[in-house]
Order: structure tokens, then sequence, then C-alpha cells
């Protein structure tokens, strides 16, 4: 997509146009940041890997936390009620700049900001992630463990064929709505350095000392992006529901 | 003791002293009672009196308070013992069927077979089309369980109990739970079941089903067993005032 391309749209919108410059009599020009649109707009990508890094890893670890909190050996289940004890109970923009900025401080690892975020998000998301999936887990009828166990079927196993894909079956809106809402934080990332939308806005308003159109453009972005995901998600939900 | 066992048959089930409480409450005191190979045992009482909690000590989905339980002479309260081997001995049909919604009517009757006992899948879907044939439920191999009536679902968890090749099956009211023009279907599949020689431990409201198929009452009262006796017996000529009193009402 190019620049000239959005410069013509928004030209040819005067509703658009007209619309946002009158907000509060601010003088709101499009035109000024249309060449960098562009720039921003490869935001979307970056915003949407590192949000779906995250989420992915986040599941997969919040799927063994839930594991570790049913557990009948008591200390994984302190250990996991600790842990997201810690990450719910913490700024999670502190959390990123603790982990972007300690780690080469303790390991002389010189992390990656894109991984610094990704890591941050991923053990912040595992801690929510992990308490819908622990009640996911306990809302499946007693007697499917029990049928389970009748077959002689190895707990592990139980738990993988039987338990699990039920539980997510059941908890796949909330998933939804979770990584729905890790995408919204994603715009954290931007304080690490990370260039996704938000960074990438600011780097434009930086670079041409305008504010709100970079920064409005960018929201318009984000509302976009989460509005039609959600709406996807409750039309999924809904056919999920039906097929049942 | 009172023990109808002929003196042929090796027991299969044996319990000691086997007792239960939750908290405070004493469901099981001390039940010590023998089931022999190829029996049919229908176990009867009052509800509440402990009959699901007796079958779940044995094959430990309760474990016992105290008192033991062997299986083939195995003692499956011993904590060295592997519970799960034992299980895959002991087929067991719940009330509520607990069929897996997310597997298909085969894949539950094929699942204990390959994942457990890892028969490869082409031979276990033999095994589970033969089972299913059994049970009058052949051409619903590929569909999902909630598209079955209740009849069906308990026939599907029987075949699926079978495909373990048990020694022994355990029946917790299976019948309880369906609309009572079901209730013939499922009882025809465990009749046939039990002319097959397998051992059967069967709790249940169907006293017509008891008397019939099975060749021994244990009628629980108390926390014990009030009454051990064949059915020809029980029914006709019952010692206890309790068992009279519930086959008055039951009947
Ligand atoms: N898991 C449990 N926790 C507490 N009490 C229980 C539990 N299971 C059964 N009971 C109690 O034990 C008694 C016997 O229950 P149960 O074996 O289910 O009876 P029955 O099958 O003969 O109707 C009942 O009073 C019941 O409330
Ligand atoms: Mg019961």
């Amino acid at each position: 997509m190019d620049a000239n391309f959005f410069e013509a749209a928004l030209n040819s919108s005067p509703f658009l146009a007209r619309s946002l410059a009158q907000t509060g009599g601010l003088n709101l020009d499009f035109s000024k940041i249309a060449p960098d649109i562009p720039f921003i707009l490869t935001g979307i990508w970056e915003t949407l890997r590192f949000t779906l890094t995250s989420a992915v890893f986040g599941f997969a670890l919040g799927t063994i936390l839930a594991v570790f909190k049913i557990s009948e050996f008591k200390p994984l289940k302190w250990f996991a009620d600790f842990y997201t004890s810690i990450f719910r109970g913490t700024p999670l923009l502190l959390q990123i700049i603790i982990i972007y900025y300690a780690t080469p401080q303790l390991t002389g690892y010189a992390i990656p900001a894109f991984i610094a975020g990704v890591v941050t998000f991923s053990l912040n998301s595992a801690a929510y992630t992990s308490e819908t999936i622990r009640g996911g887990i306990a809302a499946i009828d007693r007697g499917q463990r029990e049928a389970a166990m009748t077959l002689g079927v190895k707990y592990p196993l139980m738990m993988w064929d039987i338990i699990l894909p039920q539980a997510f079956k059941n908890i796949l809106p909330s998933l939804v709505n979770e990584s729905i809402a890790l995408l919204k934080d994603s715009s954290l990332a931007s304080v690490i350095g990370v260039e996704e939308l938000t960074r990438r806005s600011q780097i434009v308003a930086g670079q041409k000392f305008i504010f709100f159109e970079p920064y409005i453009f960018v929201g318009i972005v984000y509302y976009i992006m989460i509005v039609g995901l959600t709406w996807f998600a409750e039309r999924f939900e809904r056919r999920m529901r039906l097929s049942d | 003791m009172q023990n109808v066992l002929k003196g042929e048959c090796a027991s299969v089930i044996r319990t000691e002293f086997l007792s239960k409480s939750f908290g405070k409450l004493n469901v099981l005191k001390d039940i010590s009672t023998e089931i022999g190979q190829g029996e049919v045992v229908a176990i009867i009482g009052p509800s509440g009196c402990g009959k699901s909690t007796f079958l779940r000590c044995l094959n430990l989905l309760e474990m016992p308070t105290r008192g033991r339980v062997y299986i083939n002479n195995v003692d499956i309260t011993h904590p060295k013992t592997d519970v799960r081997k034992a299980r895959q001995n002991m087929g067991m049909v719940f009330q509520h069927f607990n069929l897996f919604p997310h597997k298909t009517v085969l894949d539950n009757v094929i699942y204990g077979p390959t994942k457990v006992k890892q028969i490869p899948k082409g031979e276990a879907e033999d095994l589970g089309l033969k089972l299913l044939a059994q049970v009058g439920l052949s051409e619903k191999a590929g569909v999902y369980p909630s598209r079955l009536s209740g009849g069906q679902k308990q026939r599907v968890a029987i075949a699926r109990s079978m495909a373990m090749q048990p020694e022994v099956m355990l029946f917790d009211e299976p019948t309880s739970a369906l609309d009572p023009e079901m209730v013939k279907e499922v009882l025809d599949v465990m009749k046939g079941l039990a002319s097959t020689g397998i051992t059967m431990v069967i709790v249940t409201h169907e006293m017509g089903f008891a008397r019939e198929v099975a060749n021994r009452i244990l009628f629980l009262d108390g926390g014990g067993v009030a009454e051990d006796a064949p059915p020809e017996v029980f029914f006709s000529t019952p010692k206890s005032e309790r068992a009279c009193q519930f086959l008055e009402k039951v009947l």
C-alpha cells in the first residue's frame, strides 16, 4: 500500500477530514502524516506477531500452571498460586521494564526488545490464563475422570486426551477475549522500543512534532482491529454453540 | 460369614472388613464378602445405604477408610499395588454413562484398548465394531454421543467397558437415568453379558431383573450386608425385617 493511496483517501473523504478537524477546534490535518502511514501500518504485523506469540506461549505455560494448581502434590500448587499472585499483583508495565533492563544486568545477555516483550507478556498472560484453564478443568464433570480411571488410563494421558480438550472447548470464548485484551496491552511494549503500532506512531510524532494525527490514527487502527476480532470471535462462538 | 459360593468357584473379588466413612458418616462397616468367578451379584437396598460406595470401593474410585479389597487374590488397597492394572480388569458402567462427548462412539469404545493396552488401531476397531454390533449399535459408530438416546448411550458405555475385555463388570444403577421405554434395551444387553459367564456386580432397583438374571442378592442396610442369598430365597422368604419392609415398598 503506498502513501498516495491514503492521501487520496483522506482527501476524497471530506466527511472524515472535516469531522475530525472540527473536533474541539483542533487543526487536524491527516495529510501531514500521509507519507508515514505505510510505516505505521507495518506495525499491525508487528503488533499481531507480538500478541500471537505471547498468547501461544502464555497459553502453553498457563496450561502447565493450571495442571500444577490442581495437583495433589502441594508444592506444585503453592508455586503456581504464588506465581499467579506475583504477576497479577504487579503492573504489567513494571514487569516489562524489569525484564528488559534487568536481564542484561543479571545475565549479561542483551535481550532484544521484542523477546523481552514476548517473554513478559507470555509470563503475564500465563498467570491469567492458568486461572481460566483451572476453572475450565474444574467444570468438567467428575464422571469423565472416573470413566477414564476405570479404563486404567494414566493421569497425564487422561488430562491430555479427555479433560483438557473438553475444558479448552468450554473456555475458548474466554481465551479469545484474553487474547484480545493482550492485543490492547501490547501497546505497552512500545516503552522498551518494540516497533509495534504505538511505537511507530510515537516515532512519527517525534519526527514531525505532530501528535494528534499519528496517535488518533493509530487509535483508529487499534479500534478497527479489536472490534473486528471481537465480532469474529462472537460469530465463531455462536457457531460453536450451535454445533453442540 | 454367610457364603453362597459354590465350592468350585475361585473368588475374583474379596473384601475384608471393608469400611468407608465420609467425615463422621460411617457408610460401610466391616463388610467381608467374596464374589466368585462368573457370579452375577445384584446389590440392592434403600437409597443412601451405601450401594454405590461399596461398588466404588471395589475399584478404588473411593478409597476405603479401613479394610482390604482383593482382586484375584491381590490386595489392591496395598500402596504398592498398581491400581490401574486391577482397574483394566474391571469395567464400570455408571448411572450417567460418562461417555467422552468429544469422541465418536467408536473412538469411545477403542480408547481403552488403543491407549491403555496399546492394541493397534485397526485391530481395536475390529473389536470395537464387533462389540457395537453386540449391543445393537453398529450404525452409530461414527456419530457423537450427544446424538444418542439415553439407552443407546448406556449401551455404548457397556461396549466401551467390554472393549478392555475385563473379567469383572461393575454396574452402578445403569438404568436409573433412563426413560422407562429405554430400560429394557439396556437390561437385555446386560442379560446377554451375564450369559457369557463374565463376573458381574450390579447395583440396581430393577427387582425383576435382579430376580431373573442375578444368581445372588446382596441386600445392604445399616452399613453392612443384611442379607446374602440366592434370588429365589431372598424374594420369597427374606429373613430380616428390613428386607421385608424394603421388598414391600419396591415390589
Ligand atoms: N463423596 C461423598 N462425600 C460425602 N458423603 C458421601 C459421598 N458419597 C456418598 N456419600 C454419602 O454416603 C451415603 C451412601 O451413599 P451411596 O453409596 O451413594 O448410597 P446409594 O448408592 O446406596 O444410594 C449417603 O448418605 C451419601 O450422602
Ligand atoms: Mg447410588
